[in-house]
């Protein structure tokens, strides 16, 4: 049985436009059949940009929002008809500082927390100090959440998420605002979670995260699945005779385009270090080295060394989205 | 099973919880304090002009009530629009917990918080205007008081279950606040409105509540207004509970766990 299973879900939204009066009816399209199966033990990401649907998928994963189309499963229960069973297996971590109580110590939320997951009474005590512990917060549990610096409110989150041992744990940004130490010891936890059998779905905007982390990751735009694979196998989709970057300066959208049109170009795009500009360019599968063409695109712009490099998530990833942002035009409704 | 054996330390720790919650917002405590004695000010002197002076002491209850109320009325709704301006709305329904079990302490803990303002009102009396603190039957009124507080907090259990619906909640409380007050009789007795409101003073367990925290003051039989208030409140629960499964199901569908 597998751990998480979704079977064409979608989910639409009615909004307003506009005025009062004026205003409009329509539907966003958050989500628009999206299906994947998570094994027990996975860890699985889910990536893709701003609104591309992660958090409404995941929240109709764990029940929060009914689908509107299409059907999902946790550990064999059905979000939609069975919330309660699938609510007792699952674990939710979301970003940001909201979702907490600031006029109470941390101590008192997860106790709070605790109860209402279930944890059994004589237990609360060691398991509180235990995630208090892993999380880095031991010492400074009895202070009001108020006075908690936003990372420190992220790690709270987290240990809230874990207090009933959940089987599933579903994690929605769960490192924004954690500081690059502290992100890697919850790298750590959220590995040795999948190591002991946790099932994990991840969403996370911090390519190397993924990366480090997943086993396999779906990228959604605009509400649809665009890939899907281990994080080699999304690299190797891309590579090619892999990534070049070259060196120009004066890089206009004239030029870009010139050398997106190019044969054996998959992608091209334009990233500023400050003094210089580097092109970035994604070969395609199976063509010749595409250097020499675009050499001779940057004609006049005296383009300068050239570097190799394996592709990486981020290229993979990159590829993905702006593929998306081709085929996918906007109006389709 | 081991939910039902669970449940009263969950709904203990629930009220603790946010009692503790609720009391740590000096705003709120003062309002819940300044209000009532405002309107215990107010009702002291209107009974005096009306030659009632007797009556002092049921003015200084009644408008505790009267604070208590309202603590349950904007607790219960802002205890939902809270939850969700927080962001805590999401975590407890994802909790298995049942979202009735859930929400009872909270609007619990807004009675609770309410009987502030009947300290305050009580003490306002005696310390400003010189009430005696001269109560018919003191251990029913200290019955009394809690029996109340239950009625209220189930009443707003009821309340609380609609809100979970509305992203505007507040204002359907706005609307409420006086007619539920003058319904029940917590200030003037309901003999005073027209005959037609009877059986609406009757439906409402703030009405019993208020019965029996006036008898317990005044005189007059207390126990059986104090048993309609826990019977009648516990009516409501039931009702909350069953109009919650639905209410849950339409949250879900219609998005308004979040506030985006
Ligand atoms: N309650 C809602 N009402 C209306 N539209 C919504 C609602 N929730 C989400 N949407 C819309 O659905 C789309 C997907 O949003 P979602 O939050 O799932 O994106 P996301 O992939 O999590 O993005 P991010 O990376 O910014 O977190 C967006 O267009 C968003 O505006
Ligand atoms: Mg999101």
């Amino acid at each position: 049985m597998l751990a998480i299973e979704a079977d064409n879900l979608t989910r639409t939204f009615p909004i307003r436009t506009g005025g009062r009066l004026r205003g409009r009816r329509t539907e966003v399209h958050a989500v628009r059949g999206v299906s994947f199966g998570v094994a027990r033990g996975e860890l699985f990401g889910l990536l893709g940009p701003n609104g591309a649907g992660k958090t409404t998928t995941i929240k109709m994963l764990n029940t929060l929002l009914l689908p509107t189309g299409g059907s999902a499963r946790v550990l064999g229960h059905d979000v939609a008809s069975e919330p309660v069973a699938v609510r007792r297996r699952i674990g939710y971590v979301f970003g940001g500082d909201r979702g907490l109580y600031d006029r109470l110590s941390a101590q008192d939320n997860l106790r709070y927390f605790a109860e209402l997951y279930g944890v059994e009474p004589r237990e609360q005590r060691r398991r509180i100090a235990e995630l208090l512990d892993l999380v880095g917060l031991s010492g400074r549990e009895r202070e009001r959440v108020e006075g908690y610096s936003r990372g420190m409110r992220q790690r709270l989150h987290i240990a809230r998420g874990l207090l009933h041992r959940p089987e599933v744990l579903f994690l929605d940004e769960p490192s924004i605002g954690v500081d690059p130490v502290a992100a890697r010891d919850l790298r750590r936890t959220v590995a040795g979670l999948a190591a002991a059998g946790t099932t994990v779905l991840l969403t996370t905007h911090y390519m190397a995260e993924a990366d480090e982390l997943c086993d396999r990751i779906a990228v959604i735009a605009r509400g649809s699945l665009q890939a899907l694979g281990t994080p080699a196998e999304l690299k190797s989709a891309v590579s090619g005779v892999g990534v070049l970057e070259i060196e120009a300066y004066g890089i206009d959208d004239a030029r870009l385009s010139a050398v997106r049109a190019l044969p054996g170009v998959r992608s091209a795009a334009v990233r500023d270090d400050g003094r210089t500009q580097w092109l970035t360019v994604q070969s395609a599968d199976g063509a010749a080295d595409p250097e020499p063409s675009v050499r001779a695109a940057l004609d006049g712009l005296r383009p300068g060394r050239t570097l190799r490099r394996e592709p990486t998530l981020e290229d993979a990833y990159v590829a993905v989205v702006s593929r998306a942002g081709d085929e996918t035009p906007q109006a389709a409704a | 099973m081991t939910a039902l054996r669970r449940l009263p330390r969950l709904l203990a720790v629930g009220v603790r919880t946010h009692v503790v919650y609720q009391s740590r917002s000096p705003l709120e405590i003062t309002f819940a304090a300044v209000l009532p004695v405002v309107q215990a000010t107010l009702a002291v002197y209107l009974f005096r002009a009306a030659g009632d002076p007797d009556r002092l002491i049921q003015a200084s209850v009644g408008a505790g009530l009267m604070g208590m109320w309202s603590s349950v009325l904007f607790g219960s709704g802002g205890a939902v629009q809270n939850q969700r301006w927080l962001g805590t709305l999401e975590p407890l329904v994802v909790a298995p917990a049942p979202l009735a079990a859930v929400l009872l302490p909270i609007t619990l803990a807004t009675a609770v918080v309410g009987t502030y303002a009947m300290g305050a009102t009580l003490l306002w009396g005696v310390l400003l205007f010189g009430v005696p603190l001269h109560l018919a039957h003191p251990l029913a009124f200290v019955a009394a008081v809690p029996a109340c507080v239950l009625a209220l907090g189930l009443t707003g259990m009821l309340l609380a279950a609609t809100f979970v619906l509305l992203r505007n909640a507040n204002a359907l409380a706005n609307a409420l606040d006086t007619p539920v007050w003058l319904l029940s009789g917590l200030l003037v007795p309901i003999t005073v409105l027209p005959g037609w409101t009877r059986p609406l003073s009757w439906a409402l367990p703030p009405t019993w509540g208020a019965r029996a925290v006036q008898a317990a003051t005044g005189g007059g039989a207390v126990w059986p207004p104090l048993l309609a208030a826990i019977g009648s409140g516990l009516l409501y629960l039931a009702a909350a509970v069953a109009a919650l499964r639905y209410v849950e199901r339409r949250a879900r569908a219609a998005a308004t766990l979040a506030l985006s």
